[in-house]
């Protein structure tokens, strides 16, 4: 019997606009459209000062918003919802220590950058790092072997 | 110019867009403008197309064409494509894709690669996306990686391994012996992926479980060290030392202690260390402490620790954060039925959160409230969840109102009591109980003998005050029909009695004839009540009759019927009418189908659960009707005729031959008695017996009809017993007959019916 971590983790817009979603199960692509809507329905109408936690089919969801973004997550029955609190907390920190400040506007047009950070701390559904400070180096150290636009045409092709 | 302006300016444009169509209209071009990337040759602009299509992706346009993109890229030997290609991998592609089974080959090969962000990337897709062929094909390179390599590849290649044992189970036991190692290591994030691993392994194998158990030592040491260690910068949150791991652990040290002494003593002192010097002033230590109390629950643990966990519970519950009050709510449920007297405890603080504004607080508060019912408690309790109902989320009063009836049924003090709670649901949320609550009140009522008064008063001003909740006015009709005579007597011990004539009575029972508000169900109430108050008023019996004559030409086809039979019983029959309308016995409780609410047509027919009384209703005139139906009421005390009864058993196969004397009623349903075994039908308050002169020469008014009582309530499956109803027919003149009989019966709560045509009666038998 599977103890998932988490089954997706979406982040929305206050628009109910999609900006980031990561699926940890094998999910058809209209499902997880649906998925998203129903999310995007229920999060959304949460009058503030809420309860984070609720319940939905057979999982719980966990929600924070954070200025205009509804971080939104599905975890088992099994889970230990106040610590995914925290793990939202600590991916939103280090969104922050990356972008400087971070809004929604570096998570639009820098989405990748936002899947790379969000990589190296959840792999499976699994929390990967614990450190704070061991995420950022990674992502720093990856950088360095982004080669420039000259390496890049200088370079044989496969 | 750096590559990814170009990727941002998409992203600019399409968010300029104006109107739907228009972003359509700018992603279609860009899409046919990728596409004839995609298939050009390479030109340095690959990795950044193919962002482009994983940003319009999100947005939810379609974006397979870019699938084989991403199998190039991941095969390209530059590291900036390849993460793009992996990413892409991830999005695009799932293991029901054929696609991704042709990154298995460059995943294999960047598992060996000198980079270890690139080993990274292939760890991090693997374990994110990879099918079950794909795991086989690779564990033996995650074993090697789990072993011999940097803290950075063993913490991934450790949920890697947790991916690859979830997608196939056998290969766990290739992982075992590597990850008992890996508990050895200091880095956290390794640590942590080592834990996660161990603990997916010895959930899905009982053996690789019973070999942890010896890890139990090394696992309490590390814990301790956490909760005792000094400030650590890099892990700490809010005063815990990496709270995360700290959690996992104390799940796993729960799995492993569960069912087994030996493992939950040795947990024992460093759950009551753990549980006493966290800090659980922030959302950090609350989660380690909420999995401190889970995993003491679970385990064998001491009494004393027990107590401690509630009352950390109890704590929680008065803390100002709702998330905490929730989870401890969430926690009490589960052990409310172990605990129940711990929790009794807190039970004014649970009740306390009925009131909070949170929806998800007080669905939990509301649950923990219903199992927390008691004989001792019931009183204070339930006039909590009263209050609760008045103002409670519409999502939720069903819910309540079913959790009141079974609390108030379970544990009700007196019977006033139980009346007074129940029509106290009524008033509050009529609305939104389930329909069995009418005849089950309806019972309750008839056997509170010495209440009969009080109820009706009680009811006769429910209703004259509002007319709009229709279980609440079904009661009422019902009890003022029955009971009018002592609402009319003006007197009543329990209650200010009323005082009102019979006219008043007439009119509120008008009223809800007359009203839109009421349902077709419970106008038939309404009519049958005034009906039964002819044989209780004295002056206005002319009212009621003018009455139930102008119903007889209802649009309402149930109304009408019903008005044309008591109609008759004022004309033909009214010397039988006392008997008829007389006051009820006491309806027995045990009786399964008294508390069938729902016929089969959907409107409640004649509540009148009793086990044998059946009403009178007789042929009606026109000549040319054949099908009308007749609906006959036993015992009313004529002394049978001297002609030959014909007796009817209740079972066994239609026998269209008639031979014989013996004629069955029930025929044909020992088809359905086969299949299935069933409890026996019971001849509830849908009971009734019809019986049909089909003859050409039409009415036979010579013949007459008595049907006398059943001999049974319940018919016993599979043939084992049989009931019957004898009937008496008189026919004096010796009319050839045929008879149409239709039995109505309840079978498991549903609601029955077969029909037997008798040709021909045994001639002696005139």
């Amino acid at each position: 019997m599977p103890i998932r971590q988490m089954h997706f983790l979406l982040l929305l817009s206050r628009q109910g606009k999609l900006r980031l979603q990561k699926w940890f199960t094998p999910v058809t692509e209209r499902e997880k459209k649906k998925v998203t809507r129903e999310m995007t329905l229920m999060v959304l109408a949460r009058p503030p000062h809420s309860c984070n936690f609720l319940l939905w089919r057979d999982l719980k969801i966990v929600y924070k918003r954070y200025a205009s973004l509804y971080f939104c997550c599905g975890l088992e029955d099994q889970d230990n919802e106040l610590l995914t609190l925290e793990v939202l907390q600590r991916y939103v920190e280090l969104l922050d220590k990356y972008f400087g400040n971070v809004c929604e506007l570096d998570i639009i047009f820098n989405f990748e950058k936002a899947y790379f950070i969000l990589d190296e701390f959840l792999v499976g559904g699994e929390l990967l790092e614990t450190s704070k400070t061991a995420v950022g180096i990674a992502m720093e150290e990856a950088e360095t072997l982004q080669e420039t636009m000259e390496e890049y045409m200088s370079k044989p092709t496969y | 110019m750096s590559p990814s302006v170009r990727l941002q300016e998409m992203i600019r444009v399409i968010r300029g867009a104006r109107t739907q169509g228009e972003e359509r209209g700018v992603i279609q071009r860009e899409c046919a403008a990728i596409r004839a990337q995609f298939r050009q040759a390479d030109n340095g602009t690959r990795s950044h197309n193919l962002a482009k299509l994983l940003y319009v992706h999100m947005l939810g346009y379609p974006a397979h064409f870019g699938q084989m993109e991403c199998v190039r890229l991941i095969a390209s030997p530059r590291y900036n494509e390849k993460r793009v290609g992996y990413l892409g991998a991830m999005m695009l592609l799932d293991e029901k894709q054929d696609a991704s089974l042709l990154i298995t080959n460059s995943i294999k090969n960047d598992l060996s690669h000198s980079s270890q962000y690139v080993q990274s990337l292939a760890l991090c897709t693997l374990g994110c996306m990879g099918s079950a062929e794909m795991c086989r094909d690779l564990a033996p390179e995650i074993d090697r990686l789990l072993r011999a390599s940097n803290s950075y590849i063993k913490k991934k290649a450790a949920l890697c391994a947790v991916h690859i044992v979830r997608k196939v189970p056998e290969l766990g036991e290739l992982f075992t012996p590597a990850s008992r190692s890996l508990l050895s290591e200091k880095n956290h994030g390794v640590l942590h992926g080592a834990v996660v691993l161990i603990t997916e392994l010895c959930e899905r194998n009982p053996e690789t479980l019973e070999q942890f158990r010896k890890a139990v030592p090394e696992l309490v040491q590390i814990m301790k060290g956490l909760v005792m260690s000094g400030y650590s910068p890099e892990h700490n949150v809010a005063g815990i030392s990496d709270p995360f791991l700290q959690v996992r652990i104390l799940r796993l040290l729960r799995i492993l202690g569960r069912n087994n002494e030996t493992a939950s003593d040795a947990v024992n002192d460093l759950l009551a260390q753990v549980a006493t010097n966290t800090d659980s002033s922030k959302t950090a230590g609350s989660a380690v402490l909420y999995e401190t109390v889970l995993t003491v629950m679970d385990i064998k643990s001491e009494s004393g620790l027990r107590v401690l966990a509630v009352n950390i519970l109890g704590r929680f519950l008065l803390n100002n954060d709702r998330n905490i009050r929730y989870i401890s709510m969430t926690s009490l449920q589960k052990i409310v039925q172990t605990d129940h007297n711990a929790v009794q405890r807190h039970r004014g603080t649970i009740v306390d959160c009925l009131k909070d504004q949170d929806a998800s607080v007080k669905r939990r508060a509301l649950e923990l409230s219903l199992a927390l019912v008691s004989a001792v408690n019931i009183r204070s309790l339930m006039k909590e969840l009263l209050l609760f109902l008045s103002s409670c989320p519409p999502e939720l009063r069903a819910h309540t109102t079913s959790g009141i009836f079974n609390a108030a049924e379970r544990y009700a003090p007196s019977q006033r009591w139980h009346i007074d709670t129940i029509l106290h649901v009524l008033t509050t949320a009529g609305g939104d109980v389930r329909d069995e609550t009418v005849p089950n009140l309806i019972q309750l009522i008839t056997t509170a003998t010495e209440l009969h008064c009080y109820t009706v008063h009680k009811l006769y001003r429910a209703l004259i005050a509002d007319i709009s909740v229709q279980s609440l006015v079904q009661v009422a009709c019902w009890c003022i029909g029955e009971y009018g005579d002592l609402l009319l007597r003006g007197e009543c011990e329990e209650t200010e009695p009323v005082q009102v004539a019979e006219d008043d009575v007439l009119d509120a029972l008008e009223t809800v004839l007359q009203s839109h508000m009421s349902s077709p169900a419970t106008r038939g109430f309404a009519l049958t009540a005034t009906m039964k108050l002819s044989t209780r008023i004295t002056h206005n019996v002319d009212r009621i009759r003018s009455i139930v004559s102008i119903y007889g030409s209802c649009i309402d086809v149930e109304l009408q019927q019903r008005a044309v039979e008591y109609n008759a019983l004022f004309k033909k029959y009214d010397h039988m009418r006392a008997a008829v309308l007389e006051r009820m016995p006491v309806i027995d409780k045990s009786s399964p189908g008294h508390t069938n609410g729902e016929s089969a047509g959907g409107s409640i027919k004649e509540m009148e659960p009793t086990k044998r009384t059946q009403e009178v209703v007789l042929p009606q005139e026109p000549a040319n009707q054949v099908c009308d139906l007749l609906d006959l009421l036993g015992g009313s005390g004529e002394p049978p005729q001297p002609s030959p009864a014909l007796s009817t058993t209740a079972l066994g196969p239609v026998s269209s031959t008639a031979g014989g004397d013996l004629l069955d009623l029930l025929g044909g349903l020992d088809a359905p008695l086969d299949h299935v075994t069933r409890p026996g039908k019971t001849l509830g308050p849908n009971y009734r017996l019809f019986m049909t002169f089909v003859s050409h020469s039409y009415p036979p008014q010579s013949v007459q009809l008595q049907m006398k009582a059943p001999s049974g309530d319940v018919i016993p499956a599979h043939g084992l017993g049989q009931v019957t109803q004898t009937v008496l027919l008189n026919n004096p003149n010796k009319v050839s007959l045929k008879m149409r009989v239709r039995v109505c019966y309840t079978s498991q709560d549903f609601v029955c019916q077969d029909t037997v045509q008798i040709d021909s009666f045994p001639s002696p038998a005139w």
